[in-house]
């Protein structure tokens, strides 16, 4: 009975305490009406083992008896277009246009996990590479009990019945919709396997089909985390230790409980939450808090010290991730050695809507509303939203239901639970539905950052000007190192001193054909919390590379884009991206006056992206005038989508580049709002030309992989322009 | 008490006179459309039209809004009607969505004071907002569908007066 995924708002009981309003606001995300049809019969039955590929279809679609068809998207929508593109996959199968389906944000539940051990989480640029076979045998099969269901009540074989436009069709031209037959269909077993559609008949896939979400985007009536929950939902804001490792010693209460509209002040395991009537007497009485913290051993932990430990874990060799060939006889050659440095900082996610989540906890019963990007793990110690949620209100699982709702922004900051956590240990402790909202500064000064980084180069020209031997050798801190224990304590072993692929993916993997080859990586334990940040390691790694490699080719005195290509003649779609970007750049052809143009290029999450900045110097200051972006990222689901991932991720990528910065100083974060971790706005932002090159592969990602090459295709161009080598991010061009 | 205009309706509310508009807005109003993102006035998620100018409703205290005319992102339009907003849905702009309430409203106070603007002056009345993910490309091109939208049903209206 615990099984919600049939009634996301749960049950009667509940629904009476809400307002009108609430109830309209849970109803956007919630289903409505009957719910009969070729799923409904299955979810409300026994929880589909997530190894049963043959349940899984159901808990993905639902068509109800007034012919809606609802998609059940379990990825989280943070602004890559989930809750179209799947959808669009369905259809495809479901023999209907998109325009007939809309989309529901599916519950925490295992029939939603993926092959990423069970997980129901967005990350990765997974989301259509896990969903294209699954979404699409949803609506193939669904699409094959409906055909069955016409040819039983016309008394034909099923082979005789058209499906098309959401319609079976009667050889003699007679037609029974979908709402016709979904009673039928659901009494009918769901088969084993049926065929899909050839790629060449595609009618849905590969459209760039209008968004589902984007007109209550445009209406404001689209409801984030921010917006979700009862309308009588207190909201607190908590004092967190501003230092890392830091623990509370003290806290005196006085000073915010006198803050008008202020009720409560509770200690949770993060930190102090003050309870209050609104956003502005809970913000005004965390800050009127007297607290006492603990620093710890970090108090004095700043970007110097940071810098050096990493210095002096790189000099060292640390754990070899790739090796090719005879490096050490190549280097200990009298030959002349090129080396570089390389230096990355921290960075934020910065997601226009800060971390918050409300929770409410009653009768043995956790309700979350989260916008976050890792609902559910089962199987995993930590788990995901659900599993948090529960074990911090002190409830079961299967008593807690989580409501996703639109993201404002992800960029891998919401795949940690800090914030549902929090949320849900205040609910268990307070009466009432409660939201914890982080004021920018909290969100800030307490994210889990980008691992800096520092890299030191060597390589060895051939008497040809292309490398002969290439040393890399990678310091920073280790994600998966912070995160292993919390999940199997025992595992963690695996990691100590070893690799860790988070931050040596597109360095480890560096396509370039180099006889002697060498990639470390040393892992640096420092306190600052480090997690996933759009394209993780690839966001470091392909800055160092692109730019290492663009110095061997101007010391060689080749052309960039020739010499990279030269260096991918077994790596096509590389050199595909790469040939589609340069001519479409007219990379031949000198830049117009005044200004130049640098290339890069990364696979990562499956794609291939090539990109050409161009830019000048204006007064003094680096500006990107254009960028062309070529990516073959397989199959596309959605061409508009596409594109504007691509432009998204150039942006981002972007800003990280001319400003992004977390520095370190007293073993706590000194930035706090965009003020001083500034984003690059409307008059920074560079015209953008994406190319799609064509190709047959399976899909690949496309959330993150725009975002890697941005940053070298822009130094490399500053550098064609004024001879400065950026060596350190962000550009500094003194 | 503080008393204006939203969205074409009059409100008297007893709240706290410091309390930001845009709190007031979303939590005694529960109008949610517009958006909390840095509370200091640097990102314009919280943007909304007072007496037709573009103000961060998070900078204004809702005692200063008194006598005043506030139109926040739902009151643009019945069902998302107002041009910016149709040219928002043809160009596609929102990826999140979070930040574009706030843009939209921008992007009206810019349409209404230079109906044909150049990139240059989008570049100068949309820098107040910040979107992360980096629609500004589809922005752009929004804003200049916009003009062309407004112009259109201008000289529609223009016509029929002459009938």
């Amino acid at each position: 009975m615990n099984d919600q995924l049939g009634d996301p708002i749960e049950g009667g009981g509940i629904t009476k305490n809400l307002s009108r309003r609430t109830f309209v606001k849970i109803g956007v995300l919630a289903g409505t009406g009957l719910t009969l049809g070729v799923s409904y019969r299955v979810i409300k039955g026994p929880a589909a083992p997530p190894t049963d590929a043959a349940f899984a279809p159901s808990a993905f679609l639902r068509i109800d008896v007034d012919g809606s068809i609802t998609v059940m998207v379990a990825k989280s929508e943070m602004g890559q277009g989930v809750a179209t593109a799947l959808p669009q996959l369905v259809a495809e199968e479901l023999h209907v246009p998109l325009s007939q389906v809309s989309f529901e944000f599916a519950p925490a539940h295992p029939a939603y996990g993926t092959a990423m051990g069970g997980m129901q989480l967005t990350g990765g640029s997974t989301s259509i590479r896990d969903s294209w076979l699954p979404l699409r045998k949803a609506g193939a099969k669904a699409r094959w009990m409906l055909r069955e269901a016409a040819a039983q009540r016309w008394g034909i074989a099923p082979d005789q019945v058209q499906m098309n436009e959401g319609k079976a069709v009667h050889p003699d031209g007679s037609k029974l919709a979908y709402a016709q037959l979904a009673s039928a269909a659901a009494l009918l077993d769901v088969p084993k396997d049926v065929p899909l559609r050839d790629p060449s008949e595609f009618r849905v896939i590969g459209m760039p089909a209008p968004r589902l979400d984007v007109p209550a985007k445009t209406t404001g009536e689209a409801i984030f985390g921010m917006d979700a929950g009862p309308s009588d939902t207190r909201v607190a804001v908590v004092a967190r230790s501003p230092v890392f490792g830091g623990v509370l010693r003290a806290f005196d209460p006085t000073g915010a409980l006198e803050v008008h509209g202020v009720d409560e002040v509770v200690a949770l395991q993060s930190g102090i939450a003050v309870i209050a009537d609104g956003y502005v007497a809970a913000k005004e009485g965390r800050d009127l808090l007297n607290v006492e913290w603990e620093d710890g051993e970090w108090s004095t932990l700043d970007d110097v010290e940071i810098l050096d430990r990493l210095k002096e874990a790189a000099g060292q060799d640390g754990a070899t991730v790739r090796e090719e060939g005879d490096i050490d006889s190549v280097l200990s050659s009298d030959r002349e050695q090129i080396k570089a440095a390389y230096t990355l900082p921290y960075l934020a996610h910065a997601t226009m809507e800060p971390m918050n989540c409300t929770a409410w906890v009653r009768n043995g019963q956790c309700t979350v509303w989260a916008p976050t990007q890792f609902q559910n793990a089962p199987g995993i110690v930590g788990g995901g939203a659900r599993q948090v949620a529960a074990k911090a209100a002190g409830v079961s699982p299967d008593n807690t239901v989580v409501h996703t709702t639109f993201l404002g922004g992800g960029f891998g900051r919401r795949a940690e639970q800090d914030f549902v956590r929090e949320a849900a240990e205040l609910a268990g402790k307070v009466d009432g539905p409660v939201k914890v909202i982080w004021a920018r500064e909290d969100d800030m000064q307490h994210d889990f950052y980008r691992p800096a980084s520092y890299h030191e180069f060597s390589a060895i020209l051939g008497v040809d000007g292309m490398p002969e031997a290439w040393r890399h050798q990678i310091a920073s801190q280790s994600i998966l190192q912070r995160m292993v224990p919390s999940w199997v304590p025992g595992f963690a072993t695996k990691w100590a001193g070893s690799s860790d692929p988070t931050s040596t993916e597109g360095a480890q993997d560096q396509p370039y054909h180099i006889p002697n080859m060498r990639v470390t990586y040393s892992r640096v334990d420092l306190p600052i919390p480090v997690g996933f940040w759009r394209s993780v390691g690839h966001t470091q790694n392909a800055f160092v590379v692109e730019s290492f490699i663009d110095e061997l080719a101007n010391l060689a005195g080749q052309d960039p884009y020739e010499y990279r290509r030269d260096l991918l003649k077994e790596h096509p779609r590389h050199r595909a991206v790469l040939d589609a970007v340069a001519e479409a750049s007219e990379w031949a052809s000198p830049a117009p006056g005044g200004r130049a143009r640098g290339i890069a290029v990364a696979e990562s999450f499956g794609s291939f992206v090539a990109e050409v900045a161009e830019v000048s110097i204006q007064n003094g200051q680096l500006r990107v005038h254009k960028v062309w972006c070529a990516i073959d990222c397989g199959m596309v689901v959605n061409p508009s989508i596409v594109r504007a991932q691509m432009e998204s991720g150039i942006v981002y990528g972007l800003t990280a580049a001319f400003y992004g910065r977390i520095n370190i100083q007293g073993g706590r974060v000194v930035q706090s709002n965009f003020h001083d971790y500034q984003m690059l706005r409307m008059r920074d932002a560079p015209d953008v030309e994406v190319i799609l090159v064509p190709s047959q592969e399976a899909p690949g990602g496309v959330g993150e992989p725009g975002t890697p090459p941005i940053a070298p295709a822009v130094t490399n161009a500053l550098f064609s322009l004024t001879g400065l080598r950026i060596r350190e991010l962000p550009i500094q061009l003194v | 008490m503080v008393k204006f205009t939203l969205n074409g309706e009059v409100q008297e509310l007893n709240v706290p006179s410091a309390n930001p508009l845009l709190w007031v807005l979303r939590e005694s109003l529960e109008l949610t459309g517009t958006k909390f993102g840095c509370g200091i006035g640097q990102c314009g998620a919280c943007m909304v039209l007072v007496n037709g100018q573009p103000t961060r409703s998070c900078q204004m205290p809702i005692s200063a809004a008194e006598g005043s005319e506030v139109i926040t992102i739902e009151g643009l339009s019945e069902k998302g009607a107002h041009p910016v907003q149709e040219a928002w849905v043809e160009e596609q702009v929102p990826q999140c969505g979070y930040c574009q309430s706030g843009q939209i409203v921008s992007a009206v106070a810019l349409l209404a004071a230079n109906p044909n603007p150049t990139d240059e002056d989008i570049d100068g009345a949309m820098s107040s907002n910040i979107c992360r993910c980096g629609t500004y490309p589809a922005i752009r091109r929004a804003i200049h569908r916009a003009a062309g939208i407004q112009e259109q049903s201008a000289s529609t209206d223009d016509a029929g007066g002459e009938e």
